[in-house]
């Protein structure tokens, strides 16, 4: 299920969430191989549904396990503090008797299933319809579009934990109505050589960092996601979805004994996390560093720098004109930067986060690297810059309030003859979570939310600024 | 009821609420840190009170399927101190014991908090007892110098293994399986098992012989082990611990 705004799509995936991806520009005539369009666009739905909803996720297996209570590892759950962040780097292990999975009774299994049923109400003020309904050949308007009732996420259920001493595990399949799908599947070999610094993950995982999309606080289709994360400038066809996107590779992770400082190194393979190789057999790169600090009266702050290159094929090899999947041709370049910061004052919380990205100027045309000659006139490469700052209170570990503010700017047009602000983007979102228990056994929040999207330029055709909201109320629940 | 008959209960019970004792008013200093109670209670009930309970009595959520049970903090008995068995302990035990974890038990290490947020913690954690009110903890036990390991230690501790009857609970090899094993019952009336030393484990209060040898110098108050700090002399006391250190497999003996 899925709606256009503008050259956005969104969405329906995991966690009932509308989350928000570039189609490649297959309507600007700009991909003179069909098939590669279609392959593209494929891979971008389809990494869409399998993985742009990264479902945040707290774990009550684990509460159960070690008879700790959710506040315990989460700041607000899902989001970790630092406890539940030095749990999660070392293995999913505490460092006492609990660790091993046959300290528990015979019959616990290590798994957590979560559900939001919800009432939700989505708006868009320029969505292409039909002027007469059910008439395609009578033309297209701009219209608002609202939609709103009682709905309900699929189902995520969440399996980890340790498989023996220093070898950890997770399994996240998600089922909803549109299929199965598997968000993480991953082992992990832990304290190498005796050493926190030397932990290997292999599989699909989530990318090292603090400020994590699986673990936003935020569900409702607008805001249920970090654009930052997932952004490509408008009529680009990169394969890779964004740095939101779980990936399928192996990662060598290493921190402190506290988890102040930690690093990780990622070797992905280029598919964009889907599984089937797809796309092509390069591999990208991803690496991030973080470190923490105290100040005095003010606690633990945390810094961090990031960065992620890869490449994307601009056509494919075909049979019969059909591109065939995983022949992935005429790689070019893109990456990401940036840094991030994770801010406490009391009981605020910030999370800041920057990101620059670029794209060669194939992808961002969306032009095979063959055929350079239908490239526009002073086309370039995209450019541009992106970032948030979440604002969390946190009354109590039962109650926080959350706030955020996203923005990201063109700094290069792919295509000089769109206006130089054509995609920015800004969102904000506003909202609360509330515990009404706290236990180590289950987790119930009550969530109300609102989101704002506005899209500059990408109205579909008027090319207008496109705008967006969503409200969402709810019971997110796991057990 | 005349006004000033409700003005003069009204500053009557400020003034009461003024002079009663303030359950936040506990300080800690450790390591030049200053602990705050206030700063600590919203800790406890973020991380503690699952277990130790709302009134730190250690009748929590969770303590009905925990064994051991939580430590009931309102009696101010602790197992690990660099005391004298029924002192009170240390700032700085609290929070050693906070980092480290209580090995055996559901107690994690909570070294991931900040230095200043443990040290809170410990200020909140004597809040609950009236002991640390009206008492003052005793001076920390010296521990001398550890002499070298040799057979011949080994030995002698060996010899005063069965002497003093450790045998009596950790059984003739160490194993935790001693005739009173199963007869155990620690300060609440709970059943608790004696260390298995050949385990290789970790101790409920360390790690090291240091360590080690602190428990056999105070004690584990609200347990069944007593101090030998009076039954044996230091040198004895560090052959015990070379004796200990080498029960468990691939330990210090094998």
């Amino acid at each position: 299920m899925s709606g256009q705004v503008g050259s956005w799509r969104w969405f329906r995936c995991s966690r009932s969430r509308w989350v928000a991806g570039r189609l490649p520009k297959c309507q600007g005539a700009k991909m003179r191989i069909g098939g590669l369009s279609r392959i593209g666009a494929r891979l971008v739905v389809l990494g869409a549904l399998l993985t742009y909803a990264q479902p945040s996720h707290a774990i009550p297996a684990f509460a159960r396990k070690y008879g700790l209570p959710c506040s315990a590892c989460h700041e607000a759950w899902p989001k970790l503090n630092n406890f539940g962040q030095v749990f999660r780097d070392n293995g999913y292990q505490l460092g006492n008797n609990r660790d091993a999975p046959i300290y528990q009774e015979p019959s616990y299994f290590p798994l957590t299933i979560r559900v939001t049923p919800q009432w939700h109400r989505e708006s868009n003020d320029r969505r292409a319809v039909d002027v007469v309904p059910g008439v395609p050949t009578g033309g297209t308007v701009e219209s608002r579009v609202t939609t709103s009732g009682f709905d309900l996420t699929g189902v995520e259920l969440f399996a980890a934990g340790t498989l023996y001493k220093n070898i950890s595990f997770a399994v996240q399949p998600f089922l909803d109505t549109n299929g199965t799908s598997l968000l993480q599947m991953f082992v992990r070999f832990d304290n190498l050589l005796g050493s926190p610094w030397l932990n290997v993950k292999f599989g699909k995982f989530e990318l090292d960092t603090l400020t994590s999309q699986e673990r936003i606080l935020t569900l409702n289709n607008t805001g249920g996601a970090y654009y930052t994360y997932f952004f490509r400038p408008p009529g680009d066809n990169n394969s890779f979805g964004g740095i939101g996107n779980n990936q399928l590779g192996v990662e060598l992770m290493g921190h402190s004994a506290n988890s102040y400082t930690r690093y990780a190194i990622s070797v992905l393979s280029s598919n964009n996390g889907q599984p089937g190789l797809p796309s092509n057999n390069n591999y990208d790169v991803y690496g991030d560093f973080t470190q923490g600090f105290e100040i005095p009266r003010l606690g633990l702050q945390r810094v961090g720098v990031y960065g992620y290159a890869g490449e994307s094929p601009t056509f494919f090899q075909t049979r019969g004109g059909v591109p065939i999947a995983g022949t992935g041709k005429g790689n070019r370049s893109f990456y990401r930067a940036g840094a991030y910061g994770l801010w406490y004052v009391g009981r605020f919380d910030f999370s800041t986060f920057y990101l620059h990205g670029q794209e060669n100027v194939f992808l961002g045309n969306a032009v095979p690297a063959d055929q350079p000659f239908n490239l526009p006139k002073g086309a370039a490469g995209p450019a541009w810059n992106g970032g948030f700052v979440e604002a969390h209170y946190t009354y109590n570990p039962r109650l926080v309030l959350i706030g955020r503010y996203e923005l990201i700017r063109m700094s290069q047009q792919a295509n000089p003859a769109h206006r130089g602000d054509f995609g920015n983007l800004d969102a904000w979102t506003v909202g609360y979570r509330w515990y009404p228990f706290m236990s180590s056994r289950a987790g119930l929040a009550w969530v109300q939310e609102y989101s704002h999207l506005r899209s500059v330029g990408t109205a579909p055709l008027s090319g207008r600024d496109d705008n967006t909201n969503s409200y969402l109320m709810g019971f997110d629940f796991d057990f | 009821m005349h006004v000033r008959t409700i003005l003069a209960i009204a500053t009557g019970a400020c003034i009461l609420l003024l002079l009663a004792p303030d359950g936040h008013a506990q300080e800690t200093h450790i390591g030049g840190l200053t602990g705050n109670a206030k700063r600590g209670e919203p800790l406890y009930k973020r991380y503690c009170v699952f277990c130790h309970g709302t009134r730190g009595d250690g009748r929590g959520e969770n303590a009905a399927y925990l064994n051991p049970k939580p430590r009931d903090f309102t009696a101010g008995t602790f197992i690990c101190r660099s005391t004298p068995a029924g002192s009170l302990p240390l700032d700085g035990d609290l929070y050693d014991t906070i980092s480290r974890g209580m090995n055996l038990s559901a107690m994690p290490s909570w070294k991931s908090l900040t230095r200043q947020q443990r040290t809170d913690l410990v200020a909140y954690i004597k809040s609950f007892s009236s002991r640390f009110s009206s008492e003052k903890p005793a001076a920390a036990l010296q521990i001398p110098e550890e002499p070298p390991s040799s057979a011949d230690s080994v030995k002698r501790g060996a010899q005063l293994f069965q002497s003093m009857n450790c045998w009596g609970c950790h059984g003739k090899e160490g194993r935790g399986n001693g005739p009173a094993a199963l007869s155990l019952t620690d300060s609440k009336g709970f059943p608790i098992s004696p260390f298995d030393f050949t385990s290789g484990t970790r101790f409920k209060c360390g790690q090291s012989g240091r360590e080690l040898f602190r428990d056999l110098l105070t004690g584990l108050d609200g347990t069944p082990m007593p101090s030998f700090r009076e039954a044996m002399k230091p040198e004895q006391l560090w052959d015990l611990v070379h004796y200990l250190e080498t029960l468990p497999e691939g330990g210090k003996g094998s």
